[in-house]
């Protein structure tokens, strides 16, 4: 089943009558998501992405705009006749039911048509169940169970109905770093065994990047960029979306382009073909650094960290807008012990933006990348 | 840790000092016993002796006022024909059960006192905790008058209980019964809106039942306040989550109640149902407020008596009989407390 969003707006009133400040929590979001894809929602709290959520769950009405199921307009309708799963972020199990009675429950709701009978009821639930793996806890209650167990019970509990689309609200924050990995990998091996359109919301750039066939890169309710994960880390359309992909950070300096070079303190560290001259905004991912004696850009070496295959240099250099260069490259290069290092940079992995709006400046052969 | 300490022993030396030296002073007349105490307070065994000053006031009024009434209770109900002013007397009394043996012969009243006390408390305490259930979980629902409803709904709980009897009492009243102009109390009236025959609530010649539905009402209103207090704020400590996931999963509102509002809130019920109960064996000043001190109906055969009462009638004549029947009194609501908490264990979701 395929989502679409169309011109979708969500203005929250602003709480003192006095004063007319409305919060504008999701603004004009116009989107498709395509049938049987995980699309993550990304972006730091309060961008607009778990309302965008709940609007696609109908338990929040838009203010604006119209979501469509397939060729159905679903934007009046309530959130039982969309035939959506829902995943709370803390889980909303009934503390007092079973994993069991838990899974049944939405199937026990069923009227007409649709209602079966025990023995299939029961077969589905422990057919969910086993999808999920927790068929062995079946007789447990939720606060038996570890945060992972829980969430997968959430997860079976939200897929019985089998849900047209289903809907994961901030999934993996209420779990340790060691089974958000492992549930992450759950989530999508889940997702693609069913083949159900899903959407998950998160504020962690790797989860979605991970597992995501598409994220969206959201800021303050205006969706800031659309792509496969791979995609939009390498072509990042603003600085905020480079900023806000990618471990460790990308590292970024004020510079300017004078005849298509790019200065870094008077240092010209790249061709920037096609660019006026103007001062910029220079973003340098880590891997985008080449230890070379002749390089360009010269830094001050402050610490070297070896982490097994990659080793990452922490370096500081007057322009940079972060307190430190952080680059990565192999084990293998080496670098001396000297008090400075010195690079040079490759084409692909630097982008410009402007300093007023932050936009991309594309150069060279970058803008071909974007129409690919 | 150790600032902790030394802040806490700086203040109560100082407070000591100022509020407790001189009087220590002046009782013992020893200077070294005020140094040692006042040391070892702050410095050695502060944190004991703090918990037992600290402590003090409250131990003292409950032994006094509670410890010893039990323990005195216990003692008076297994002495034969004691009486305080005999006792004060110098007499001496043999141990024996016959206070008990009192309490139990069918003139002393008791019969009908306990099963006055039974019909009012199994009838009124289920019926108001489902009143209040319902009552909370609307008024839970609404936004607007919310606060203003609560209000009202709370005002039983802080109106004096022989006030409302007095009320209660010109409500259902008739005047002039018997008479041929009788006037007759707004219950009545209103039931004469509706085409219905006047009803001989309390007056002249009523009814048992009569007189048990005004007691029912009269409990019933009395105890829902703080039973919808206790039940709305449980209802209001429930995840909002809950009920959004049911609201996906289509639940109908009556299975919303049953299997979810209701789970999540036994924890509350169970504790309304068992306060209630042990309320209600104690029942008393509603009949006195309706009825007067007679217990019962003017002109009427049948006592609307109950435990409390007879144990406060017994008390005037009888110390003996009256400590006996308090007994018996704890035991039955010892043994449905313990019922109920073997019940709400099962039935309880914490």
């Amino acid at each position: 089943m395929k989502v679409e969003l169309r011109n979708l707006t969500k203005i929250f009133p602003s709480r003192n009558k006095k004063s007319s400040e409305e919060v504008v929590a999701v603004n004009d979001f116009t989107f498709t998501v395509p049938d049987g894809k995980l699309i993550g929602l990304l972006g730091p709290s309060g961008c607009g992405k778990s309302t965008t959520l709940y609007m696609i769950s109908g338990l929040q009405k838009p203010t604006s705009g119209q979501i469509f199921f397939g060729d159905d307009d679903v934007t009046e309708l309530s959130p039982e006749n969309r035939g959506i799963g829902l995943v709370f972020q803390n889980y909303a199990l009934y503390p007092h039911m079973t994993v069991k009675q838990n899974i049944l429950f939405p199937l026990q709701n069923l009227k007409g048509a649709d209602r079966m009978s025990k023995e299939a009821m029961i077969e589905r639930a422990y057919y969910v169940a086993s999808l999920v793996q927790i068929d062995e806890l079946m007789e447990r209650k939720p606060s038996e169970l570890s945060g992972g167990q829980q969430q997968r019970v959430a997860i079976a509990r939200a897929l019985v109905k089998m849900p047209k689309v289903l809907l994961l609200d901030e999934p993996l924050s209420n779990l340790d770093a060691r089974l958000r990995l492992q549930t992450r990998e759950e989530i999508r091996r889940i997702q693609k065994e069913t083949g159900i359109t899903t959407i998950f919301v998160t504020h962690d750039q790797e989860e979605a990047m991970s597992i995501s066939d598409m994220i969206v890169v959201m800021k303050l309710g205006v969706v800031q960029q659309i792509g496969h994960p791979q995609e939009v880390y390498n072509n990042p359309t603003n600085l905020f979306v480079a900023k806000f992909l990618g471990t460790p950070p990308i590292n970024v300096l004020s510079g300017e382009v004078r005849g298509e070079k790019l200065y870094i303190s008077d240092d010209a560290v790249l061709d920037v073909p096609g660019v006026d001259d103007r001062s910029v905004f220079v973003g340098i991912r880590p891997e985008g650094f080449i230890v070379d004696e002749n390089g360009a850009l010269k830094c001050e070496l402050s610490n070297i960290e070896v982490m097994g295959r990659d080793v990452s240099i922490v370096s500081k250099h007057p322009a940079s807008l972060n307190p430190i260069i952080r680059s990565i490259i192999n084990a293998d290069q080496s670098v001396s012990g000297t008090s400075t290092v010195r690079y040079s940079l490759k084409s692909n992995k630097v982008f410009l933006f402007d300093t007023d709006t932050e936009e991309r400046i594309y150069f060279g052969d970058q803008a071909k990348n974007e129409e690919n | 840790m150790d600032d902790n300490k030394k802040t806490g022993g700086w203040f109560t030396e100082a407070v000591l000092n100022t509020f407790f030296k001189e009087w220590v002073w002046n009782t013992f007349c020893v200077k070294w016993f005020w140094k040692s105490f006042c040391v070892n307070l702050v410095y050695k065994k502060f944190d004991k002796w703090k918990a037992w000053i600290y402590l003090v006031p409250a131990i003292v009024l409950l032994l006094v006022f509670t410890v010893w009434p039990i323990i005195n209770t216990v003692r008076i109900a297994f002495l034969d024909g004691y009486s305080i002013l005999g006792e004060v007397g110098g007499e001496t009394y043999s141990f024996g059960i016959s206070n008990f043996l009192d309490v139990l012969d069918e003139y002393s009243g008791f019969g009908e006192a306990l099963k006055n006390t039974l019909w009012l408390t199994f009838i009124t305490v289920p019926l108001s905790t489902i009143l209040a259930l319902i009552i909370a979980v609307c008024l839970n629902s609404i936004k607007p008058l919310q606060k203003f409803l609560q209000t009202i709904f709370f005002l039983p709980y802080v109106t004096n209980s022989i006030a409302i009897g007095m009320v209660f009492e010109a409500m259902f009243n008739i005047v002039g019964l018997g008479t041929s102009d009788p006037s007759f109390g707004i219950i009545n009236n209103i039931l004469g809106v509706f085409g219905l025959d006047p009803i001989n609530w309390i007056n002249i010649n009523s009814s048992y039942w009569a007189n048990m539905a005004v007691m029912i009402i009269y409990i019933v209103w009395n105890a829902l306040p703080f039973k919808i207090l206790i039940l709305l704020g449980g209802l209001q400590s429930v995840n909002k989550q809950y009920y959004d996931a049911a609201k996906i999963d289509s639940t109908p509102r009556i299975r919303v109640f049953t299997r979810i509002t209701v789970p999540l809130l036994s924890p509350m019920i169970a504790y309304v149902v068992i306060t209630g109960f042990i309320g209600g064996f104690k029942e008393y000043s509603s009949i006195v407020g309706i009825f007067g001190d007679d217990m019962q109906a003017v002109g009427t055969e049948h006592t609307l008596n109950t435990m409390v009462g007879y144990i406060y009638d017994a008390l005037g004549n009888n110390e003996g009989r009256a400590s006996a029947a308090a007994l018996i009194l704890f035991a039955i609501i010892f043994v449905v407390t313990m019922i109920n908490l073997r019940v709400s264990k099962k039935k309880t979701h914490y």
